[in-house]
């Protein structure tokens, strides 16, 4: 209902006025929609219905396109929330770490339970995904500030601070230093990602080249794409770069977003400088002027600190006009904070979010190097992508290719987390096999290791002797340790969950198959399965599996059919008859009807 | 003038023509094969939202509405293996929504019901979701049914690029996602949908309808009572 107060409407025109304002700051650019949400947000603690229309009306745009935008990113919040906000990850590792636990406490400290606000408005309780702090556990962002290896102890402590103190005030992340927030946990460096670099030393190298030459010695060193897929990097540029277009662009994708994955969040800490250092000569290579760092919206707290080697940079002559010295050659780089979706780490889905849209994928083709972001040639690549092509720069096509295995060239960052004595980045060479890794990792007694996250498969033992590289056992970094005391199959019901929560929606078999999964492995798990639910859940796994339109649903069962094919007596153990077992309960369900018709049923008698 | 036809593609072994720029589903609805399809309609930018569509190219599962036909292209459709996967599909947007054929007025010109009827669907076996989604009712001529929504985004397309008016969008997300309507508070009669629309004609399903016509055409005299869905398209072998 409209309010007709005086009140009402001079904080209406008050609304009106301030997001009016917001959006022009934001250039009134459709394309920065999630920039002018996020400030919306900020400013008025949360996106009403009427902040969205005085969006729209601002931008000229139709209101369902913000709804469209602004209900899809869990980060963005169309209800009252509370002042502050803690964000508890609950994905596996944390919980494996005792998250339960924290979210008790919590609940019982603030006195109302997760997905609510308290009743004096102060705090809200909220789950999210991995926030890439697995090597930390359990974490939760508060007002966007990590805060990690929570106690129960700590949490009445935090709960004084959010009622009274300033602590974790909002302003208070932009000041602090991400270091001291959050522990490195690089446990072993490489000579490729984390080794010093001169600032513009790779570009200096690339700038004696041709760019077809950059790109045929990103070629000649056969780098491979870091997010787990491994597409050649120097086709795709070559690619990129021969399509036509007004623009080209540069992405850097560091939405890592992959349960257990938190190689980017040291790569950003550590060598930021190098990842910029690489879109930058990719920037050269393709011919584009303007790139773009999409940064997941949990790492938010690392935006100051990444603009303050931007500034760096530009200072250095690194990044603007005639980038070191070389006429013509204007690049620059802005980063886009995104607002939680683990879907816009799949790079056309990234795309949308970049301009300002949900994050659903594309079909394919046209592929981002031919129409990419503003339907323009664009290259998207990994972080660690661009650490490697800077370096190669540097050290040269050949240095490179001699490290790894002949089709993994290069060393790879593992985030490692789980069941293990040091748990952290390790930047090792391609073609380690996971035995030498648990040994490195300090892993004993281990039932199991989940290599690339949930969207990856579940090793057993047997196969120990593999190795990691794009030939065998490829990941985007995300490694997980299961002990022998790890219940695998629940482990396993809260990766489905995942993408359950995770699932664009878009495509029928992704948005009712993931549920249906669920579902279904809820209904083995608590023993009412029996041997004709397997069948149907490995038959279900693989329509999901096959007809999905992206790789999020192309991979969402893999949890089940990997756990199916390598621990198959876990799931016997548990559905154990042959007699169909209904995926509800006769009686509970009966009850109403019973109820309305106030008789009983007449049951037959079986002989 | 007819356009060059320059590329050869292969369909379920039958050698036909497509001209470059065509998408494999134009190509084969021209050379008379009918690829199932939900989604898709012939005056809307193809969004591959239902999957039903997807055929296997040199092995690999592909939605036909969207990629361009590709000289050489070996191309499965009507295999048993695909069928069954589409009737998995349609199977799951019946347990998603609530579709009681038996009395919605949609019922033989109903898009979904014609697939589930061509691909041998009995019943849905997989477990029904009863999601609570409301009816929206309050426009005077069309109301909208979101039980019966499929997330096709027809309504979506249309209105924005035929109609020029962005009356339908999505919001949410998963298994929560739903359409949405241009307004304020997202009730239709408060947006500019007019039944003449071609917004408010494009729903397959009973879920976007135009009020007071639904039983005009009896039961038994529908589109799809007769034949099945695809006949137009399909020529005799």
């Amino acid at each position: 209902m409209t309010d007709y107060s005086i009140g009402g409407t001079v904080m209406a025109n008050d609304q009106s006025k301030a997001i009016k304002e917001i959006v022009e700051e934001c250039c009134s650019d459709r394309s920065n929609l999630m920039d002018i949400a996020q400030k919306v947000q900020n400013r008025f603690g949360y996106i009403s219905e009427e902040s969205m229309g005085h969006i729209a009306r601002a931008l000229g745009i139709p209101l369902v396109e913000v709804r469209d935008m602004v209900s899809f990113y869990t980060f963005f919040s169309r209800e009252p929330t509370g002042k502050s906000v803690v964000r508890l990850c609950n994905a596996v590792v944390e919980r494996l770490h005792g998250a339960d636990l924290v979210a008790d406490t919590f609940e019982k400290e603030v006195g109302v339970p997760f997905g609510s606000t308290s009743t004096d408005g102060s705090i809200s309780l909220e789950y999210t995904s991995c926030i890439g702090m697995s090597d930390q556990p359990p974490s939760a962002l508060i007002n966007g500030i990590p805060v990690t290896k929570i106690c129960p102890e700590d949490v009445p402590g935090i709960v004084k601070e959010l009622k009274g103190g300033s602590k974790y005030s909002p302003e208070k992340a932009a000041t602090v230093l991400p270091a001291t927030l959050v522990e490195n946990n690089l446990n072993k460096t490489g000579p490729v990602v984390f080794s010093p670099q001169e600032p513009g030393s790779g570009i200096r190298a690339a700038l004696n080249m041709s760019p077809e030459d950059v790109i045929n010695t990103i070629t000649e060193s056969r780098l491979r794409g870091r997010g787990g897929a491994g597409f050649p990097t120097g086709m795709k540029w070559n690619f990129c770069r021969k399509s036509e277009g007004k623009e080209h662009y540069v992405i850097c994708n560091a939405d890592e977003g992959e349960p257990g994955t938190f190689k980017d969040r040291v790569i950003l800490t550590e060598a930021a400088d190098l990842a910029f250092e690489g879109m930058t000569i990719a920037g050269y290579a393709i011919g584009a002027s303007q790139g773009f760092m999409y940064l997941r919206g949990e790492f938010k707290y690392l935006l100051s600190s990444l603009e303050q080697v931007l500034n760096r940079r530009r200072h250095l002559g690194l990044l603007g006009k005639n980038i070191a010295g070389r006429q013509g050659f204007d690049f620059d780089i802005r980063i886009q904070v995104g607002a939680g979706a683990y879907v816009c780490g799949e790079e056309s889905a990234l795309i949308e979010s970049l301009e300002g849209k949900r994050g659903a994928p594309r079909d394919r083709p046209p592929f981002p190097v031919t129409r990419g972001y503003m339907n323009q040639p664009s290259s998207v690549n990994n972080v660690e992508t661009f650490c490697c092509a800077a370096r190669i720069m540097e050290k040269g096509a050949e240095w490179f290719s001699k490290i790894g295995t002949k089709d993994s060239t290069g060393t790879k960052c593992l985030s490692v987390s789980g069941d293990c004595a040091h748990p952290g980045v390790y930047e090792v060479e391609y073609g380690i096999t996971i035995d030498d890794l648990l040994d490195l990792v300090g892993a004993k007694d281990t039932q199991a290791v989940q290599v690339g996250g949930p969207s990856g498969r579940c090793v057993a033992p047997k196969d120990f002797g593999r190795s990691i590289s794009f030939e065998d056992l490829p990941t985007g970094g995300s490694i997980i340790v299961f002990s022998k005391e790890r219940d695998l199959l629940e482990i396993v019901r809260q990766f489905t969950e995942f993408f359950v929560e995770e699932s664009c929606g878009w495509c029928a078999p992704c948005r009712v198959g993931t549920t249906l999964l669920l579902q279904k492995l809820e209904k083995i798990l608590e023993g009412r399965g029996s041997k004709l639910d397997l069948q149907e859940i490995e038959s279900l796994g693989n329509t999901v599996e096959k007809m999905s339109r992206c790789g999020l649903g192309q991979t969402a069962a893999n949890p089940i059919l990997t756990t199916l094919r390598n621990f198959h007596s876990l799931y016997t153990a548990k559905a154990k008859t042959d007699e169909f077992i209904p995926p509800f309960d006769y009686e509970k369900a009966l009850a109403v009807g019973i109820q309305i018709a106030g008789r009983e049923p007449v049951v037959e008698e079986e002989e | 003038m007819m356009k060059e036809q320059k590329i050869t593609i292969i369909i379920d072994g039958k050698e036909i023509k497509a001209a470059s720029g065509q998408s494999i589903m134009q190509a084969a609805d021209e050379a008379g094969i009918y690829i199932p399809r939900l989604c898709y309609h012939k005056d809307l930018i193809p969004a591959g939202h239902c999957r039903v569509c997807t055929v296997k190219v040199n092995g690999k599962p592909t939605n036909a509405c969207s990629m361009p036909a590709a000289d050489g292209m070996v191309i499965e459709n009507e295999t048993p293996e695909l069928t069954e996967e589409r009737r998995n599909i349609i199977e799951m947007l019946f347990v998603e929504g609530n579709h009681f054929c038996p009395f919605c007025e949609k019922s033989g010109d109903c898009e979904l019901q014609a697939l589930a009827y061509r691909f041998g669907m009995l019943t849905p076996t997989y477990t029904y979701q009863y999601k609570h989604v409301e009816v929206d009712a309050t426009h005077p001529d069309v109301y909208i049914d979101r039980e019966r929504c499929v997330l096709c985004g027809r309504c979506v397309r249309a209105s924005r690029d035929l109609d020029g008016k962005s009356v339908f969008g999505f919001v949410g997300r998963g298994i929560n996602k739903r359409i949405a309507v241009n307004s304020q508070g997202d009730r239709l009669s408060d947006t500019e949908l007019a039944a003449a629309d071609k917004a408010a004609s494009i729903c397959p399903t009973g879920c976007i309808v135009i009020k007071r016509i639904g039983y005009a055409k009896p039961f038994g005299t529908r589109l799809y009572d007769k034949q099945p869905i695809g006949s137009d398209i399909q020529k005799a072998p």
